[in-house]
């Protein structure tokens, strides 16, 4: 399994709380808003971007897990 | 069968009747699973602006179970763009027959057809057409705004469903859940009426026109500063060059060429000779052929004008739902306005850059990844005459009346 993050650009407002909670994959433009690369997240980090998604007031960060092919 | 296909026996701008079109095309086989493999080996892609594979689509709609939906995406919001108003008012039966075809092909029931409230030839057109068939009963046509987004697929299916005129997230895509939350298939008109004539004459017959990488005939719509704009049905590959010719040619010195409208690409000159009208092909200079409208410049027009009003116009159309379109378009549009007219403190034009990488990819739609596009392309065909503005202001083309020109019809904001 692969767990990558997405963020749903029509519900995020710009409140910056996933990039407090997970600086290493996390960060805002000069407007606010996330910037996320897409990538695998490692699993080390697995834990605070669950967390980060789930503190998201808009509920507009996921995580997306695939299987792999 | 040469040139024209699709506009085959059109004379005087008016629709075709049944009893013409079914004189010029025959009649349609029935059509089934099969028309896939049709639709893979002809290599048809769509013709709306992401030139997907038509096949593809079909076949993943028609894995979908329960009731499907075939939108005709008629909207054509590509302000310079007629070829979809063209084809819909001329030959709206070769359209019907596409459309009839895929619901056929992939199980749906019901058949939707936008059209723009601005385009009642191709409005009557087609209910002219559908009270004279009697397999069309399952056919809706469904009048839409004159928007650039009216054409984007998930803003079109909101509206039809009553909402607003905006995008939705995706996925899910259209295909999974599309107009009433049911899988939907949606197609440009043109990709519709190319799937129409395959269904009848087979791929190999579809290929004898074309390139390799991009086969069969294209609608575009050729305008700007040629002595004769209009739409005219190419072999995909053709010369530029050719194409401007059969406009009339050039009315002027050309000062670049835009290929794929408002979302498109500059051709500067010396690149002209080269370039060829398909994918591939424009692919070698950064550029599509998206919904196939090529604009000349001529050298007397102002390019950071054009650009800079252009970008304006385009983020009116934004839907202002996503932080990175909502800021970055405006601060692009006014950054450029500023530009244009000389006030620039020296870095304007390396904001635009960083704003546009930061506006690009970011969105629900794909409506700031077109205009970042477009604006990038600008920059780096025209470098010296936006350096020129922000040194020193308006030059003496700025005044004239723009080549990039949308007509009065559309909504100055998503409706
Ligand atoms: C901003 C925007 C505007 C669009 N406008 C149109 C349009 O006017 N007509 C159209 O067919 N597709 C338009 N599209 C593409 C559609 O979303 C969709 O991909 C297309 O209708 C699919 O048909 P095709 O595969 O036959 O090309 C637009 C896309 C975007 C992002
Ligand atoms: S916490 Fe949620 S709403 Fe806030 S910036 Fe992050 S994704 Fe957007
Ligand atoms: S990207 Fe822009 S135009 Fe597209 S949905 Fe978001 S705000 Fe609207």
């Amino acid at each position: 399994m692969t767990a990558r993050i997405r963020v749903d650009p029509i519900a995020c407002s710009g409140h910056g709380l996933c990039a407090e909670l997970l600086p290493e994959r996390i960060e805002l433009d000069e407007w606010g808003y996330p910037i996320v690369d897409g990538e695998p997240i490692p699993p080390d980090l697995l834990a605070h971007a669950r967390e980060a998604a789930a503190a998201c007031p808009k509920l507009a960060l996921r995580l997306t897990a695939e299987r792999r092919a | 069968m040469s040139l024209p296909r699709l506009l085959a026996g059109v004379r005087d701008d008016r629709p075709l009747s049944l009893a013409e079109h079914l004189a010029i095309h025959g009649s349609a086989p029935a059509a089934g699973p099969e028309l896939f493999d049709a639709l893979d080996d002809a290599g048809l892609r769509g013709r709306g602006g992401a030139s997907f594979p038509t096949g593809v689509k079909l076949r993943s709609v028609a894995a979908r179970r329960g009731s499907k939906t075939v939108l005709v995406n008629g909207a054509e919001g590509e302000p310079m763009s007629s070829k979809d108003r063209v084809l819909l008012r001329c030959a709206p039966h070769l359209v019907l027959d596409g459309a009839l075809a895929a619901a056929a092909a992939v199980g749906a029931r019901a058949v939707v057809v936008a059209v723009p409230r601005d385009a009642p030839r191709a409005l009557d057109a087609l209910h002219g057409a559908v009270a004279e068939r009697p397999d069309a009963r399952h056919v809706t046509i469904a009048p839409v705004p004159v928007a650039y987004l009216a054409g984007e697929e998930t803003a079109l299916i909101r509206y039809l469903d009553g909402a607003s005129l905006k995008p939705t997230t995706s996925p899910p895509l259209p295909f999974e859940r599309g107009l009433r939350r049911r899988p939907t298939l949606v197609q440009n008109p043109e990709t519709l009426a190319h799937l129409a004539l395959i269904l009848r004459h087979g791929s190999d017959w579809f290929r004898e026109v074309g390139t390799l990488g991009h086969p069969g005939s294209a609608m575009v719509t050729v305008c700007g500063a040629v002595e004769r704009p209009g739409v005219q049905e190419i072999a995909l590959g053709s010369p530029l060059d050719n194409v401007l010719l059969h406009a009339g040619g050039p009315s002027d010195h050309l000062r670049a060429v835009l290929v794929g409208g408002f979302h498109g690409t500059w051709i500067p000159p010396a690149a002209l000779p080269t370039v060829t009208l398909d994918d591939e092909g424009l692919a070698w200079h950064g550029a599509s052929l998206a919904a196939g409208v090529v604009v000349a410049l001529d050298v007397a027009a102002c390019p950071v004008q054009e650009v800079a009003q252009t970008m304006a116009w385009l983020e009116g159309q934004s839907a202002h739902q996503c932080g990175p379109c909502s800021n970055g378009l405006p601060a692009i549009a006014g950054e450029l306005a500023r530009v244009a007219a000389g006030y620039d403190d020296g870095h304007g034009l390396a904001r635009i850059e960083r704003w546009g990488g930061l506006v690009a990819r970011r969105g629900a739609c794909r409506l700031p990844d077109g205009a970042v596009r477009f604006l990038r392309s600008a920059l780096e065909v025209f470098p010296l005459e936006f350096a020129e503005h922000a040194r020193r202001g308006p030059c003496r083309a700025c005044a004239r009346p723009l080549t990039l020109s949308v007509p009065a019809s559309f909504s100055t904001v998503a409706a």
